[in-house]
């Protein structure tokens, strides 16, 4: 007992990388509702956005999820005209070892959307496949660009979505792949995932193919719980599913390799055009804050903001534009702090009498 | 007898390919209905099962080559792609053999047939010949797999070049390149480069760039945001599908190929084994790939009488297929067309 209560009651440092566009301010609104909502954190900001790009930026950055073992993230804005510019994002990703990148994607109540029924998880390989940047011009004109597939990766991702599904009691993990096409490659992922599968007698497994996932994701998308996948079509699937449930400002994103945990908006996207208007929306970013609470073992906190969350949206309404609504950012997260108040001092007075943890 | 003569003679060829399963009914549909509108083809039926050659491997007839020399257009229904013996797809070998390029999906919403999406009038046009379908793939090590993407200025230019001239000769006002140039910054980077080179001539029509992902998100957030999309062949693959599903899926969707040597359309969905030789296929994908055919060869006037009847008799919802939700068979659906179109 006790050292669950030192857990829960421990604090932890985890390190706060500001990003591009809404990163930053998204990120302060966060800090301040974990603040109201007692959340026993303690940020260590590092700036680091495209205009701090030197090798020691990016070392400082590393060494500080290295030593706090914990993020929370903006995204990093990629300049693909400039070709000495590579992206940043992916670079901490390999280098932290962030090989599987979670992306949640659940529609919430009340939000009038063409789908109310999607609840799925998006698991994706993060450091292989069309993401190793190895590419060559052969002769002027003629670009190859290698994708890597490997047996290793995939049997990780494939024993990670079935180790997630088993965790949180869903029934069925899909492979996403185009088998058909690039027999090899593809083939071994979905070979991998098959092998893997035998493992995990109780829960359900199946294939598709990327072109028909995606179809059946703007048609039926109830179907889907569990999604494992090589890299790109993972990026493709996520950011659909996340248009479903409303968009950027809603999916909730996470990375995570043996060591290092790194969580951040479902979609990776700066949202550079909303920056400073007040009218980015907060959910995405809070819920991923959410997801680290859970997995540093606050899971009262992440409980409690989250349903504060839900409640504001669903049932006081109060939206920012991206979800149909006409609320700033700042009336969200005041909602949300209105709503965190009364629970946290209900709590404390709880915990003080050591009536929470038996 | 000597007037009907004359009158075939001016009718031009094209080649039709049935295909499998459901094809032939569907393509006896098509027929039907291009008659009932009097249009001036003349239709040559050609079977593409493959033949083995004297050196032991299957290959497509002969029969194609020679009807599409001379026809330079053509219309196929679905075919089985035979499993096992060593044969590549037979689409695959149609793609080789008339340097189709470019595929070509226009999807629009139906009217009477109702999405979650509205108002969708999207057209992908995807590369079509290399990308990540160049098949070029090695076991480095054992559990190693490298598969290669090619991507080439000449493929890039062409594609881009065939999506602005299909975007001025449909009245289109914007041509989208999506690539994903922040991570395949060499390969996309040259697709893009090629785009941006090629709008750079094509002033009259509006370009714009976006990731892929960036699509994917808006495509189901606001669909009617976009106009006609140009990609490298994997990306085209899953939007084209992905855009299809907005509408409602393939059963509606038309597609067509363009070549170097001649124009390929088609119906994209398979060849429905289970409902084969029931007279209850969906004739529309077919149909509406006709119609782009008919746009192609500029007998622009015929593709708009079958179209605007085939959208009424799907509007009206008295003649539906059962995939459609009704319960008519493919020849009532088909029979209805025709009342419209002799009527119009
Ligand atoms: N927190 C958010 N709340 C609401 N909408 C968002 C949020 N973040 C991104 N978006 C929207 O999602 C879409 C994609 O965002 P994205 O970041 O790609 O745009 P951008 O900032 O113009 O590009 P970049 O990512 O290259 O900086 C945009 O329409 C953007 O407005
Ligand atoms: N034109 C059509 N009209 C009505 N139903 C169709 C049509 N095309 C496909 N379907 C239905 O959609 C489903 C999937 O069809 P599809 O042809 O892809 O089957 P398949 O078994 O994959 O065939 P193939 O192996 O040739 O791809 C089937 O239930 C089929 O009946
Ligand atoms: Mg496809
Ligand atoms: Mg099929």
């Amino acid at each position: 007992e006790t050292s669950v209560l030192a857990k829960y009651g421990g604090r932890n440092t985890v390190t706060l990388m500001t990003g591009d566009g809404v990163g930053p301010e998204l990120l302060s609104h966060v800090q301040e509702i974990f603040r109201y909502a007692g959340a026993p954190i303690d940020f260590e900001v590092v700036e680091i956005n495209a205009s701090t790009n030197t090798p020691e930026d990016m070392e400082n950055a590393l060494l500080s999820v290295q030593r706090n073992g914990v993020a929370l993230k903006g995204n990093i804005e990629t300049k693909f005209d400039d070709p000495s510019f590579k992206s940043m994002n992916v670079a901490l990703r390999t280098s932290l070892g962030l090989f599987a990148s979670i992306v949640k994607c659940k529609s919430i109540p009340g939000l009038n959307l063409r789908h109310n029924d999607v609840d799925c998880i998006l698991i994706r390989e993060n450091t292989e496949g069309e993401y190793r940047q190895l590419e060559h011009e052969n002769v002027p004109g003629v670009v190859e660009s290698l994708k890597i597939i490997t047996a290793e990766k995939s049997k990780k991702i494939a024993k990670f979505a079935f180790e997630y599904a088993e965790h949180y009691k869903r029934k069925k993990v899909t492979a996403i792949h185009k088998a058909n096409i690039m027999k090899l490659g593809d083939g071994l992922f979905l070979e991998s995932c098959r092998e893997v599968a035998k493992d995990y007698p109780a829960i359900e497994f199946n294939d598709l193919i990327i072109d028909n996932a995606s179809m059946q994701m703007v048609s039926r998308p109830s179907q889907f719980d569990v999604l494992c996948m090589p890299n790109l079509y993972g990026n493709i699937l996520s950011n659909i599913a996340a248009g479903l449930v409303g968009g950027s400002g809603v999916a909730a994103g996470s990375n995570f390799g043996d060591e290092f945990a790194v969580f951040e908006s479902g979609t990776r996207n700066s949202g550079r055009t909303l920056k400073g208007k007040n009218i980015a929306n907060p959910t995405g970013m809070l819920l991923a804050g959410c997801d680290m609470l859970d997995y540093l073992g606050h899971n009262q906190h992440a409980t409690m903001i989250r349903e504060s969350v839900m409640t504001v949206l669903s049932e006081k309404q109060i939206r920012t534009p991206d979800i149909g609504g006409s609320a700033t950012t700042l009336d969200v997260v005041k909602a949300i702090i209105d709503d965190v108040k009364p629970k946290t001092l209900a709590w404390k007075s709880i915990s003080e009498h050591g009536a929470y943890f038996q | 007898v000597d007037g009907s003569r004359q009158y075939s003679s001016e009718n031009r060829l094209v080649t039709m390919i049935p295909g499998d399963g459901i094809g032939p009914e569907i393509s006896v549909a098509v027929k039907q209905i291009f008659s009932a509108a009097g249009v001036p083809i003349e239709w040559e039926d050609v079977d593409v099962t493959p033949v083995k050659g004297p050196d032991g491997l299957f290959r497509l007839p002969p029969k194609i080559f020679e009807s599409m020399a001379r026809s330079k257009v053509g219309l196929k229904g679905p075919l089985a792609t035979p499993i096992g013996k060593g044969h590549q797809s037979l689409n695959l070998a149609l793609r080789k053999a008339f340097s189709l390029y470019a595929n070509v999906r226009p999807c629009k919403s139906i009217e009477g047939y109702e999405t979650p999406y509205k108002n969708v009038d999207i057209v992908t046009i995807r590369e079509n010949t290399e990308g990540e379908y160049s098949g070029i793939e090695h076991v480095i090590v054992d559990g190693v797999v490298q598969s290669i993407k090619l991507i080439t200025e000449n493929a890039s230019m062409r594609v881009a070049e065939y999506a602005f001239k299909y975007a001025r000769d449909n009245q289109r006002s914007t041509v989208t390149a999506v690539h994903k140039a922040n991570i395949m910054r060499m390969s996309d980077g040259l697709f893009l480069k090629c785009c941006r080179e090629v709008a750079a001539k094509n002033k009259d029509i509006k370009f714009s760039e976006m990731y892929l992902d960036t699509v994917c998100l808006n495509l189901v957030q606001d669909p009617g945001n976009f106009d006609v999309l140009v990609m490298p062949n994997l990306y085209g693959d899953i939007l084209s599908d992905l855009c299809a599903g907005l509408i409602g899926g393939l059963g509606v969707t038309p597609s067509g190929n363009i070549g170097e040597e001649g124009a390929l359309f088609e119906s994209v969905h398979g060849t429905a084994p289970d409902i084969a030789g029931q007279n209850k296929a969906n004739p529309t994908a077919l149909l509406l790939s006709a119609v782009m055919m008919l746009r192609y060869m500029e007998l622009n006037s015929f593709a708009d009488r079958i179209e605007n009847a085939a959208f009424s008799v799907i509007r009206e919802g008295q003649h539906l297929t059962g995939d459609l939700g009704g319960q008519s068979t493919c020849s009532q659906f088909t029979d209805e067309i025709c009342r419209k179109v002799e009527a119009s």
